[in-house]
C-alpha cells in the first residue's frame, strides 16, 4: 500500500554551519567570531508544513538554500527538527526512526557511496542492511545494475566511477531494498541529458508501480515534466503549492516581461498598468519594471511608444512565457537562480 | 534491536578489513616488531640492556599493538566517512537506531585489537627468542583483560574519530597517541618511576599505563605490577567513559 509523508509547522535553527547539500551554502549568515554572540544561529526551516498524498511524486522546488534539504534530511531521520512533527506513513519520523528508514529510499546531493566496496558490493550490502536474504540481494543486485547501465563495472571499486556513474549508483542503491518512499535531493544535478532522461523514465516507472516519490530540485523543467505536485519553497516555508499547471496559471496573464529603461519616471508604471492585456506591473530594482500580461512580443511596440511619450527610453526587454521561473519570481521577486 | 542489521555492518567491515589485509597488517604490526628488534633483540644483544628486558618489553608492545590498532580501526574510518566520503550514510539509513550503529563500529574495532594483540604475541616471540620467559598463569584473567583493553581503544577510537577533524588528524597523532604511548609505562614498568613522584601519579589517568601493567601481571608476573584488582577497575571505568563519551560524540555527528 502506497505510504503519504507529512509534515507540520517544521523548523529548524542550525546553531553551527549546517551540513553540505542540507543547506545548499548560500545561507545569509552572522559571523560570531570576535562578538560577544556566542553561537551562530542559521534558520533554515521556519514552519513548514506539507501533505505529500500516497503514491505521488512530489516536487519541492526552490532556489540553493530555501530548506529544501533540510526538509528532505528531516524527513529522512537525518537532520532533528527544532520544532514540529513529521511522519512518514503512519510513524512519526522522530519517534519511530528505525520504522521510517524501512520505509524509504534515499538518494542525497551529493553521492556518498561506500568507496570500500565494489559497485555490487555496494548494492548487496544495503540489501544486508534491510535483512533481505541472500537470493533476493543478489538478483536485485543484478537486476538494477542492468537497468542503471553498470553491470560492466559491477566489480569495480566506485572510487574511480564518473559522476553521473556514481549518481545512478546511488539512485540504484536507494531502491533496492524497495523503499515504499523515494528521496531524491536534485537527483539530476550534473547529470548529462542522456543520463537525465533515463533518470526521469526510472522515476516514472517506480512511480507506476505505486510508490511516493520526494525529489527537491532547482530545475523548473524537471519539475515540470516529472512532478504531479509541487511546493514552492523559500526562506524555510511553502509559498505556493498545486499542480504545476495550476501553479502556471495562478500567474497573473502568464506572460512576464522584464523591462529596463534609460530612467524611470514617475508616471511610467501608471501608463504601463492601462496597455491591453497587462494585468500587473511591478517596479524593478532601479530603472525597471516586471509586467505580467495575456501576451508577449505583441505587447512591446506599445510599451516602447509609451515609454517614449514619459521619457524613459526602453533599453531592454525580456519576455518569459508562462513558467514556473516567473511563478517563483512572481511569489519572491527573485529569480530562482539568484 | 535488530540483529540482521548489525550483522550485515559487521560483515561489511569484515569484508573491507579482508580487502586491506596487507596494509592492515604492515600497519599493524610493523612497528612493534621494529621496536621488538631493536631495543629487545639489538639493544639486549649488544649489552645495554639486561636480558630480562625481553620479557619486560613484550606486554607493552602488546599493549600499544592493541590501543593503536582499536583507535585507528574505529577513527580514521569515522573521521573520513563523516567529514569527506560521508559514506557512512547508507548506514544511519539502515533500519536500527543510530547508537547501535556506532556500537557495531566499536565491536569490529576491538576483534581488530584482539587479533592484533594476540597476533603480536608469537611475531614478537619470534623476533626476542630465546630468554623470553612469558606464561599465562590465569588464562581468565588475562582474557577479560586484553577484552577490557580492546574496549578501551575501540571506544577512544569512537571518541576521537567523532571529536576530531579531518584536518587534525596529524594533531590527535602527536598530541594524544604519542604522549599515551610514552607515558604508558610500555617501555618500562609503572614501579620504574618510583624517583618521579609526580609522573608516577600523573600517568595513572592514562588508560594504556592500566593495560600495560594488567598484560605485564598476566604475562610476566615476575616482575612488579600494579594490582590486578586496580587494573581491571580502571580499565572497566575507561571503557565506560569513553564509551558513553563516544557514543554521544556519533549521535552528535550522525543527526545535526
Amino acid at each position: 500500500m502506497a505510504v503519504g509523508v507529512r509534515t507540520q509547522d517544521l523548523r529548524k535553527i542550525y546553531n553551527s554551519a549546517p551540513p553540505l547539500g542540507a543547506a545548499g551554502g548560500f545561507i545569509a549568515r552572522a559571523d560570531a567570531k570576535g562578538t560577544k554572540q556566542s553561537k551562530t544561529q542559521i534558520p533554515a526551516l521556519n514552519g513548514l508544513s506539507l501533505e505529500i498524498h500516497p503514491g505521488e511524486i512530489f516536487g519541492l522546488l526552490g532556489p540553493n538554500g530555501a530548506g529544501k534539504s533540510t526538509t528532505v534530511g528531516v524527513l529522512t531521520t537525518r537532520v532533528r527538527p527544532t520544532s514540529g512533527q513529521a511522519w512518514v506513513g503512519d510513524h512519526d519520523v522522530w519517534k519511530e526512526p528505525a520504522q521510517v528508514k524501512r520505509l524509504i529510499g534515499v538518494v542525497p546531493q551529493r553521492p556518498n557511496l561506500d568507496f570500500s566496496l565494489t559497485a555490487r558490493e555496494i548494492l548487496i550490502f544495503h540489501a544486508a542492511y534491510f535483512g533481505m536474504g541472500s537470493k533476493q540481494r543478489n538478483e536485485g543486485a543484478d537486476a538494477l545494475l542492468e537497468k542503471f547501465k553498470l553491470t560492466d563495472r559491477a566489480h569495480q571499486m566506485v572510487r574511480g566511477f564518473s559522476g553521473g556513474m556514481m549518481q545512478r549508483l546511488s539512485i540504484a542503491r536507494a531502491m533496492m531494498h524497495d523503499p515504499q518512499v523515494l528521496f531524491l535531493d536534485e537527483p539530476s544535478a550534473g547529470l548529462d541529458p542522456q543520463t537525465r532522461i533515463l533518470l526521469w523514465e526510472i522515476i516514472r516507472e517506480y512511480h507506476q508501480a505505486g510508490k511516493t516519490v520526494l525529489l527537491t530540485t532547482h530545475n523548473m523543467e524537471e519539475a515540470d515534466a516529472l512532478c504531479q505536485r509541487l511546493a514552492i519553497v523559500d526562506h524555510g516555508t511553502v509559498i505556493a503549492l498545486g499542480t504545476p499547471k495550476a501553479l502556471k496559471s495562478s500567474i497573473p496573464g502568464g506572460y512576464l516581461l522584464r523591462l529596463r529603461f534609460g530612467k524611470q519616471t514617475a508616471d511610467l508604471l501608471e501608463r504601463l498598468q492601462v496597455l491591453a492585456g497587462v494585468r500587473e506591473v511591478r517596479a524593478a530594482d532601479g530603472t525597471g519594471a516586471d509586467v505580467y500580461a495575456d501576451r508577449g512580443g505583441s505587447l512591446v511596440p506599445e510599451i516602447a511608444t509609451v515609454a517614449a511619450q514619459s521619457g524613459a527610453e526602453l533599453s531592454d526587454v525580456h519576455i518569459s512565457e508562462p513558467s514556473l521561473e516567473n511563478l517563483f519570481l512572481h511569489h519572491t521577486g527573485r529569480s530562482l537562480r539568484d | 534491536m535488530n540483529w540482521k542489521t548489525f550483522g550485515a555492518m559487521l560483515a561489511r567491515d569484515a569484508q573491507v578489513a579482508r580487502r586491506n589485509a596487507i596494509q592492515l597488517f604492515l600497519q599493524t604490526f610493523l612497528q612493534p616488531l621494529l621496536f621488538v628488534f631493536i631495543f629487545g633483540r639489538v639493544m639486549v644483544g649488544s649489552g645495554y640492556m639486561p636480558a630480562a628486558y625481553k620479557s619486560l618489553l613484550l606486554p607493552g608492545i602488546i599493549a600499544i599493538s592493541m590501543t593503536f590498532t582499536g583507535v585507528w580501526a574505529v577513527a580514521m574510518p569515522l573521521i573520513a566517512e563523516f567529514q569527506w566520503t560521508r559514506e557512512i550514510e547508507d548506514r544511519l539509513l539502515a533500519p536500527i537506531s543510530v547508537g547501535w550503529i556506532a556500537v557495531e563500529k566499536v565491536i569490529a574495532g576491538m576483534l581488530q585489537a584482539l587479533v592484533a594483540g594476540l597476533a603480536v604475541i608469537p611475531l614478537a616471540w619470534l623476533v626476542l627468542r630465546p630468554g623470553v620467559e612469558i606464561s599465562i598463569g590465569t588464562p581468565w584473567t588475562f582474557a577479560v583483560i586484553i577484552a577490557l583493553v580492546a574496549g578501551f581503544s575501540a571506544c577512544g577510537g569512537l571518541a576521537l574519530g567523532c571529536s576530531i577533524d579531518q584536518q587534525h588528524i596529524g594533531l590527535m597523532f602527536s598530541m594524544v597517541m604519542t604522549p599515551m604511548i610514552f607515558f604508558g609505562c610500555t617501555y618500562y614498568p609503572w614501579s620504574a618511576l618510583k624517583n618521579f613522584p609526580v609522573l608516577q601519579k600523573a600517568v595513572l589517568i592514562n588508560p594504556l599505563v592500566y593495560a600495560s601493567e594488567g598484560l605485564r601481571a598476566t604475562l610476566v608476573p615476575q616482575f612488579q605490577h600494579l594490582s590486578i584488582t586496580a587494573v581491571l577497575v580502571a580499565l572497566f571505568c575507561f571503557d565506560v567513559l569513553l564509551l558513553v563519551v563516544g557514543l554521544r560524540q556519533f549521535e552528535k555527528k550522525a543527526v545535526t
